[in-house]
């Protein structure tokens, strides 16, 4: 069996599972974000009255936050009444940041358990050890009364990467080059496992990227075999775990190699994930406003290569420069290490931790005609504002360069 | 279980944000969101689509976010069925859940804007105006059990558990 075999097997209490069954699997922990007041209607039309273990249930407060509209404002209201009704503790409220990045912190996520929440982009725990998917509300509903869900397992094809990516070319620039070959249906109903020294070189930070974008080929989740870079990250924060291990029989649906010694930085060009250029060859591309911030862009890490490369320049007078770090205790990190106050004095403006405009709802939308590079995950037609905006997909190194020239820029010219 | 209407044909990867956009996640009552249904693909759509006309469309359809509010707003105009070469899993799911039935359509014959369609699902087959009836994947049955249970919560009050006997039909 693979590892995610092995873990939905204990899961579902069965001595062996393979790709197709259908099982019934135990969730170690359900998370619900505050788009989705349909979880607790659903919980409530299902007969709902005590959820089935409030400790493995975490809510967070992050897509409209701070709440932008009396609406979104009433929809958390229940949601934290919700919460302590039931006596659900895990409540991650408006400021702490994205669901995907705050878990992790909180010691919440560990390797070999089951991770269900409502977003699309939980495939991120992969990087863990964890089976992590997104579900819709009536899914996360059932988990809550019954604290099981139905689940195909999925199939599972590996993508080994190897060689190291030259300066300037970020994790993001690897798997939007992987999700280019692969096409974003390369994944649908499949789970990616990564593998290969590429990979084994990188922070969990990057692994995280690479798992989080899985979700733009379809895949149903993600795995990274847990090294020692997870146990020590885990070893401060995270409860006791087991650690699955793939059989070395195991036979892959699909097996793909990628090389990143000559990798160069890419973009995602309007309006599809998969259609990636070098930066190099896109030529000038005037943009308005460049985000770094989200699960996939908005980490530490991220914000520390942006002020690197907007060290001794200035955002170009038409380009609005918005950064919005993942959590508050990235946004602490930057703000102790001087980073807020350095890329503050270069133009950037700063917004509350949490999904920032990656929704197209609030904190930075874009106007009809309009221009925008992001290091967020998705691109699609109108999702950072109006349906006549373009946005293309970067590295949050892209997005800086970008930012100070006013235009899709190479970030190996600052570094 | 017989649903027939009008066709509405996309292409490949409508994704979630076209078929409901981001803008009006914040909405919970089903009118409301029925208003918006495929906005982002063609903004004419909530007002000209009737009671169990069909969406036709390419490949990864409902690709993207896992908001149900994409079925929700669908379903919220009546519409019958969804046809596409392939689903996104989260609205897959989704559907199940709350009663639209899915069905995989090869696009083995085109099928164009307003064509008239009937889809029997208790035989498992498409007619495309009139003509010749097609016989479609073995989903139709377990998409008509959720279909006329209008979803998952119905079912398994019915049923009083979450069984998984409705996948091995």
């Amino acid at each position: 069996m693979h590892a995610l075999e092995k873990i939905l097997s204990r899961a579902a209490k069965l001595k062996e599972v393979k790709a197709g069954d259908y099982v019934l699997a135990q969730v170690d922990l359900a998370e619900v974000n505050d788009l989705y007041l349909q979880v607790i209607t659903s919980f409530r039309e299902l007969g709902g009255k005590k959820v089935h273990d409030p400790k493995k249930i975490a809510f967070v407060l992050d897509h409209y936050a701070p709440a932008p509209t009396i609406k979104a404002a009433a929809n958390q209201k229940q949601m934290r009444d919700f919460c302590w009704e039931q006596g659900i503790l895990h409540l991650f409220d408006v400021g702490k940041g994205v669901c995907h990045q705050i878990m992790p912190e909180a010691g919440l996520v560990y390797p070999g358990m089951v991770l269900v929440a409502t977003d699309s982009h939980t495939t991120t725990h992969g990087a863990f050890g964890c089976f992590g998917t997104g579900v819709g509300a009536t899914d996360l509903a059932f988990i809550l009364l019954t604290g099981k869900i139905w689940f195909r397992v999925p199939a599972v094809m590996n993508i080994k990467i190897h060689g190291e990516a030259p300066q300037g070319v970020m994790a993001k620039d690897i798997i939007l080059s992987i999700i280019g070959e692969l096409g974003q249906d390369g994944a649908v109903y499949q789970a990616v496992e990564f593998t290969g020294e590429a990979v084994e070189k990188m922070s969990l930070a990057e692994r995280m990227v690479l798992c989080n974008m899985t979700t733009e080929m379809g895949a149903k989740t993600s795995y990274i075999q847990p090294d020692e870079k997870v146990f020590s990250y885990l070893s401060s924060r995270a409860k006791e775990h087991t650690v699955y291990e793939t059989d070395p029989w195991y036979v892959y649906s699909a097996a793909h190699t990628f090389e990143v010694d000559h990798l160069e930085p890419v973009v995602a060009l309007p309006h599809s994930v998969d259609w990636i250029a070098p930066i190099a060859d896109v030529g000038e591309i005037s943009i308005h406003q460049s985000f770094i911030g989200t699960c996939t862009g908005g980490r530490f890490e991220d914000l520390e290569i942006a002020a690197q490369i907007l060290k001794g320049h200035r955002v170009h007078p038409k380009v609005r420069l918005l950064i919005i770090p993942a959590s508050d205790k990235v946004y602490l990190q930057a703000i102790e290490s001087g980073l807020i106050s350095q890329l503050m004095r270069s133009g950037a403006t700063i917004s509350t931790p949490g999904c920032g405009p990656c929704l197209g709802a609030h904190q930075g939308v874009l106007a009809e005609g309009e221009v925008g590079v992001t290091a967020s995950s998705r691109n699609f037609p109108g999702r950072m504002g109006s349906a006549q905006s373009s946005l293309y997909l970067a590295s949050p190194a892209t997005c800086a360069a970008s930012a100070i020239e006013g235009r899709l820029a190479d970030p190996r010219e600052y570094l | 279980m017989i649903i027939s209407g009008k066709a509405f044909v996309f292409g490949d990867t409508i994704d979630t944000d076209q078929i409901y956009p981001g803008r009006y996640l914040e909405l919970t009552a089903i009118e409301e969101m029925a208003l918006h249904a495929m906005e982002g693909a063609d903004p004419a759509f909530s007002s000209q689509v009737q009671e169990g006309d069909l969406i036709v469309a390419g490949k990864n359809f409902g690709c993207g976010s896992s908001r149900e509010h994409a079925v929700l707003a669908l379903l919220g105009c009546r519409v019958g069925a969804v046809l596409a070469s392939s689903f996104g899993r989260i609205f897959y799911r989704n559907a199940i859940n709350l009663g639209l039935p899915l069905l995989t359509w090869e696009q083995e014959v085109p099928i164009e804007q307003g064509s008239l369609l009937r889809l029997d699902l208790e035989k498992g087959t498409l007619t495309i105006e009139g003509g010749v009836e097609r016989p479609l994947g073995e989903e139709h049955r377990f998409m008509k059990e959720i279909a006329e249970h209008r979803g998952m919560i119905n079912l398994y009050k019915e049923r009083g558990s979450l069984s998984l006997d409705l996948f091995k039909g």
